[in-house]
């Protein structure tokens, strides 16, 4: 089996004296979309800013493409920049379509870069809205913006977080498209954050329960729905309360 | 209408006296800008962007630096600077003399650095707090961050320098003090004012206001145009 992408060992993230996230371990393989599931306020997010090292950990260990950090380790900035995420309320750059999309490629000091941007905004179905400013689009577009400004990063890992959520269903399918098709073309792996377990099985290879900053159950997407483990995940995945 | 037909054909004219006044004050106050903006606008993103220990007191001084009297910093500055002042005592090449141009600059960029720090501070502060985030996962380092903040914050901050340029171009108190208002050496346009009221001359004082005025418009205009669109 491959070297894990990602590895995380013994990690946790207080704040304010309150634990938010405690993991023993997590793996997530190249290549694969992983869900991660849980109620709100279960830590998923922190996970996710862990992952696109936003923040350091406060104790633990990650392990990022064969590399070691611990809490204070300076992530370099190449490394960094393999990964990136898409928020569940997207803040578009006060500037126009094309230049929020291009955005990312200029830190990168790309400047001939006309053709990846043209080529996101046809995967995300808004070649026709380029000249106009963002902050002008509806919430779905505003959305698609954001995802076409990540994929023209061609990252080794996106991380989606709940990237779906108060959307209406043509642009929930679109979105989830654009996803897939990332995954199949590009091999990209996925790690997306979703309340909805729905999303989760329609996109997901393994699907992961979070429940008070803690994994309850990860399993491949067919047994974590069919044949959960855990009393939790049942009744998660049945729709009912779990605490 | 007799003090603008004045002031026209003074400009008009090409009066030498009047171009020597404006060509001063635009000059005293343009580089005491440049000054404060260089200071003020860091600083401001530094205090709107960073939390470190002692940080309410910097933005309490800065506050209170918003608010000051040009007319107690000329006071500050000219003890400062009079011979037997902390550092016009030092006889160094580096501290302006009293009664020129230098000192006056040192005067206005005091006054006006605050307001530019509190206002470039202010309008950081108000972006959404989690653009911040979004622009670092989007592979963004340190400079790169600061720098786009500011950017998405441009109204803001254009605002901040207007407001530092409009407070020391029309200060009177502290270029009073610490230039002296000496003819050909310190006069600017608001001791010009100030000196032909006293005499009695006003439809000149008005004229040299309604320069002032004109003067103001115009390079708030120009920097408007500099930001291009930002104020769609």
């Amino acid at each position: 089996m491959a070297e894990p992408i990602y590895e995380l060992r013994g990690v946790t993230k207080v704040y304010d004296g309150k634990t938010v996230l405690d993991l023993d371990e997590l793996r997530v393989e190249p290549g694969e979309v992983l869900a991660l599931v849980g109620p709100s306020g279960a830590g998923k997010s922190t996970l996710l800013r862990l992952l696109n090292f936003l923040e350091p950990p406060s104790s633990g260990r990650i392990r990022f493409q064969g590399r070691d950090f611990a809490p204070g380790d300076e992530v370099p900035l190449a490394l960094r920049r393999r990964v990136t995420t898409v928020f569940q309320r997207s803040i578009l750059l006060n500037r126009g379509v094309w230049d929020n999309v291009r955005f990312g490629l200029t830190l990168r000091g790309k400047r001939d870069s006309v053709e990846e941007v043209e080529s996101a905004l046809e995967q995300v179905g808004l070649g026709d809205l380029r000249q106009r400013r963002a902050r002008t689009l509806s919430g779905g577009e505003q959305q698609r913006v954001a995802l076409a400004r990540a994929l023209v990063l061609h990252p080794d890992v996106l991380l989606l977080d709940e990237p779906t959520a108060n959307l209406d269903p043509y642009n929930v399918g679109l979105i989830e498209g654009v996803v897939r098709r990332l995954h199949s073309e590009e091999g990209t792996t996925i790690v997306v954050v979703t309340h909805n377990v729905f999303q989760a099985k329609r996109l997901a290879h393994r699907v992961g329960l979070i429940l008070e900053g803690r994994l309850v159950e990860m399993a491949d997407t067919e047994s974590f729905f069919e044949a959960p483990r855990d009393p939790r995940t049942r009744s998660f995945v049945r729709g009912e309360m779990v605490y | 209408m007799g003090a603008i037909g004045q002031a026209l054909s003074l400009i008009v004219g090409g009066d030498a006296a009047l171009g020597e006044i404006v060509a001063l004050s635009l000059q005293v106050s343009g580089i005491a800008l440049f000054f404060a903006t260089v200071v003020g606008i860091p600083l401001g993103a530094l205090m709107g962007l960073t939390r470190f220990a002692g940080r309410r007191l910097v933005i309490a001084l800065l506050y209170t630096g918003m608010g000051f009297p040009p007319v107690v910093v000329g006071l500050f500055v000219y003890l400062m600077l009079s011979r037997s002042g902390p550092l016009g005592g030092l006889h160094s090449s580096l501290v302006p003399p009293l009664f020129t141009p230098a000192a006056m600059i040192l005067a206005q960029t005091i006054i006006s650095f605050p307001l530019v720090a509190g206002f470039t501070m202010a309008a950081v502060m108000g972006l959404d707090p989690q653009l911040r985030e979004q622009i670092r996962a989007l592979g963004a380092d340190r400079w790169q961050t600061t720098w786009t903040l500011l950017h998405e914050a441009r109204v803001g901050v254009i605002v901040s320098v207007i407001d530092g340029f409009g407070s020391i171009i029309s200060e009177v108190g502290a270029v009073m003090l610490v230039g002296g208002n000496i003819e050909h050496r310190t006069r600017v346009l608001t001791t010009a004012i100030v000196l032909e009221t006293r005499k009695g001359n006003f439809d000149l004082a008005v004229a040299l206001g309604v320069i002032l005025l004109g003067l103001s418009f115009l390079a708030n205009l120009a920097m408007l145009r500099l930001q291009g669109k930002a104020f769609d």
